[in-house]
């Protein structure tokens, strides 16, 4: 059928994005709480959280411009953020948010503002690879039942 | 809430099946048994992402689910709907409120088991869950997995309520009848004790307000009684707060139909109370002792019991209702406590009903509310205090260890009171002592300090009413006021303070005060010159001075806390004891005692607070800490040694510190708002 290339595709999308590190099991844990009352569960709760944190994010940003950095300050919000990200299983990110928070312990500016770039990189590939996924899931999605094998 | 979740099970529990009717795993579990399908859970979290997924998978469980992103709005939710919820799920770091500090509220007002959550997994954090009571601890992400358990959390509450319950039976008849409150008010919510309607046993005018709303519970409760928490503190002191476990405690007690259940309870209020007094895990054992001190048995506990124990105090009439009625009636003007209570006494009750929505939430800014109420008490006395002394008093009473007293000292205290008051602040806490000096030369002192001081607990007043308000909130910091709201407050008062500490029946102290009056005349003229009402400081510098040994007991504690923390308060601190100054007791007296009176309440203060409220404060801990120990301290010593003889204030402060004591306990509804020092109307 013609959704089964689709439903392909986002199979191997799904599994680069594990095999790669990008996410990990909790965002399975949000697959499985997708039903038929939330078809979009899984799409609705990530961009919740791309917009949330992009909050957070300009926080920490305003918050590295200011010199001497409040490490307490940093540490908390990036405290905020990784339970976010850890709560879609946004892997690479939580572990950079985890390294950031070090530097802030040990009070590292220099660390942190490394670290800081790093997960905004990270922050930002996630995103666009699960913007990709979900497109293809949006196309896939539906026929999902219909297209599943007898 | 017991018997409602049966109910709503079965409601929550079809209606929850029929939604997912055509789910087969829901309709299955609704088939086999309700329970756990429809337990109604409350969650509160900040982020907008957990608390999505969170809802959903709470959906999952069958569960029936409120989502709040702020503990503000989670703990008014609660409030106004006692039952409607049977466990709360709770995010530790939270923008507008500690989760720890909602954890305490919930647990003294609303008794639900509690939850903590958090992307900490540190030892201490997961331990700081464990020592303010939650049920569970859960590391994020939250898989759905750990969900489906927490049922097991509200079953085994329900199970040891009902276990309290039946054996609270021959408790409750003997409290009764001590108390001589109207009717057990068995219904008292979440306190496993009916402190409330201990409390009411001297139908305090206030009382009823509280404790109606905080009879929400079912089922009868073990009802503490000022002398059972007196029987309790008296045997966790006896083991050492390390050692005292629920088994050893109620052998100790002997006290028949009391179940080891009801003392495990208990004795874990107590804990957070005291912990929250002192901030400082080390202090139960220090609490204990000054709690314990001879009279004050029953204000040890008065830390745990927080508001609950103040209203409780105050609401069992522990505190001699005719003390209290002659408090009230010498110029505390309304007894009850709530704003601008004339109970002081009751106010201070407060201190120890964390309830006290103000206190909680504004911890700072709220207590001044609070303090208001609490000040009123005092209001009888025409002390020119402004709300701030009556801050500073209540620190000073909440360093009495939440003293109910405070209570009564925000009172109204009328000039009358004073006299009265200050007595019975003496036995309560230092923070008493102020507002009974207050009381001596005129109501004045009481007033809104003097009476605040006790109700409020301490509340953060200090710093400025919020300061104060803030002592009330934690632990029972009212002591300080009580002794002097106590006085005018009658006894039963308890239940005027708003919300705050328990109302003057708490004190035990007030019994004693109402033949201080003597006492007042002296204070009078002491006080005369100051009206302020320094901060229960004041009044235990005046008092002190004719006692030096209170004021020591009180610094010991103080001075505990009073180093680490009485920098921090010392701003605070500041303008209450300036207040006291001001009040212009007599110097000589004071300075000896002032000194000590100033430790004291500076660490009454903080420690006041109760770790959530005298953060708002000062950070915290510093005041929790020093009330806890101030209170302790004052408690035992001040009822005698506070008041000169010719005061009687001693007498006075015995018995409301007696009466707090055993208040305390009690439960109490908490709704009081106003007993607690943050009532006080600063």
């Amino acid at each position: 059928m013609e959704r089964n290339p689709m439903r392909r595709q986002l199979q191997t999308m799904r599994k680069s994005l594990f095999d790669q590190g990008h996410l990990d099991e909790q965002f399975v844990q949000l697959e499985e709480l997708q039903d038929d009352a939330n078809p979009n569960f899984v799409e609705e709760v990530v961009t919740l959280y791309y917009r949330d944190s992009a909050r957070i994010i300009l926080n920490i940003e305003q918050a590295l411009e200011r010199k001497p950095f409040d490490f307490n300050k940093l540490d908390a919000y990036m405290h905020q953020f990784k339970g976010s990200s850890s709560s879609i299983g946004a892997k690479k990110v939580k572990a950079e948010s985890t390294v950031f928070r070090e530097y802030c312990r040990s009070r590292n500016g220099e660390g942190c503002m490394r670290s800081f770039q790093q997960l905004k990189k990270e922050y930002a590939t996630l995103r666009r690879k699960l913007e990709a996924y979900f497109q293809v899931a949006r196309q896939a999605g539906p026929m999902e039942t219909a297209c599943r094998p007898k | 809430m017991n018997s409602s979740i049966g109910k709503a099970y079965m409601s929550t529990a079809s209606s929850s099946a029929g939604r997912k009717a055509g789910d087969a795993a829901a309709a299955a579990a609704a088939a086999a048994d309700q329970f756990p399908a429809g337990l109604r859970v409350l969650v509160v979290d900040d982020d907008p992402t957990c608390l999505m997924i969170l809802e959903k998978m709470l959906r999952t469980c069958l569960y029936e689910v409120t989502k709040c992103n702020r503990a503000e709005t989670a703990l008014s939710m609660l409030r106004e709907n006692k039952n409607g919820f049977d466990v709360v799920i709770s995010d530790v770091h939270m923008p507008d409120m500690d989760g720890f500090k909602l954890l305490e509220h919930i647990g003294l007002e609303m008794d639900l088991p509690v939850i903590m959550m958090s992307a900490d997994d540190g030892k201490h954090v997961v331990m700081k869950g464990v020592t303010h009571g939650a049920c569970d601890y859960l590391i994020k992400p939250v898989r759905i997995e750990a969900l489906k358990n927490i049922w097991q959390h509200v079953v085994r509450k329900r199970k040891n309520e009902w276990k309290d319950f039946e054996q609270s039976g021959s408790v409750e008849e003997g409290d009764r009848q001590l108390k001589q409150s109207e009717d057990a008010d068995y219904s008292s919510s979440a306190n496993e004790g009916n402190w409330k309607s201990s409390k009411r046993r001297k139908d305090d005018e206030d009382e009823t307000d509280e404790r109606d709303d905080t009879s929400s519970l079912k089922k009868p409760r073990v009802v503490w009684s000022v002398e059972l928490h007196q029987q309790f503190v008296a045997a966790v002191n006896q083991l050492g707060i390390d050692k005292a476990v629920p088994k050893k405690i109620l052998e100790l007690m002997n006290v028949p139909g009391l179940t080891r259940e009801n003392v495990a309870s208990h004795l874990q209020k107590y804990r957070l109370y005291l912990r929250r007094l002192s901030g400082v895990s080390q202090h139960p054992g220090n609490l204990n002792n000054s709690f314990m001190s001879p009279q004050e048995a029953t204000f040890g506990p008065l830390s745990s019991l927080s508001g609950l124990d103040l209203q409780t105090l105050a609401a069992t009439g522990q505190l001699p209702a005719q003390s209290l009625v002659t408090l009230q009636s010498s110029g505390l003007g309304r007894p009850t406590g709530k704003s601008g209570i004339p109970m002081p006494l009751i106010d201070q009750r407060n201190i120890f009903s964390f309830e006290n929505p103000k206190l909680r939430f504004g911890e700072g800014q709220q207590q001044h509310v609070n303090n208001n109420k609490q000040m009123n008490l005092l209001h009888g006395i025409p002390t020119t205090m402004e709300p701030k002394q009556l801050a500073g008093l209540h620190h000073g009473a909440q360093s009495m260890g939440n003293m109910n007293m405070q209570v009564a000292s925000h009172g109204s205290q009328s000039s009358q009171n004073n006299p009265l008051l200050m007595q019975m602040a003496q036995p309560q806490a230092r923070g008493q002592m102020l507002n009974d000096s207050s009381l001596g030369h005129a109501p004045r002192l009481l007033s809104p300090m003097g009476q605040p001081m006790l109700s409020n607990g301490i509340a953060a007043n200090v710093p400025t009413r919020n300061g104060i308000q803030e002592n009330i909130r934690a632990p029972s910091y009212n002591p300080v006021p009580q002794t002097s709201s106590m006085l005018n407050f009658p006894m039963n008062h308890a239940s005027e303070l708003p919300g705050n500490s328990y109302p003057l029946g708490s004190t035990p102290g007030i019994s004693s005060l109402t033949p201080k009056v003597a006492f007042r005349e002296d204070v009078n003229s002491d006080i005369k010159g100051s009206v302020g009402f320094l901060p229960s400081y004041d009044i235990f510098n005046d008092l002190d001075h004719h006692k030096p040994q209170n004021w020591e007991l009180q610094n010991v504690g103080m001075t505990f806390d009073a180093s680490q923390h009485s920098n921090s308060l010392q701003g605070n601190l500041n303008h209450a004891q300036s207040v006291l100054v001001q009040q212009g007791f007599s110097s000589g007296q004071m300075n000896g005692q002032n000194r000590s009176a100033t430790v004291v309440s500076k660490t009454m203060f903080s420690s006041g607070d109760s770790t959530g409220h005298v953060n708002a404060q000062n950070g915290n801990q510093p005041l929790n800490s020093l009330l806890v120990d101030g209170t302790v301290r004052v408690k035992s010593e001040t009822p005698t040694n506070l008041y000169p003889d010719d005061f009687g204030q001693e007498d006075l402060m015995s018995a409301l510190l007696k009466q707090q004591d055993v208040i305390a306990p009690a439960e109490h509804e908490f709704d009081f708002d106003g007993y607690s020092l943050d009532n006080i109307p600063v």
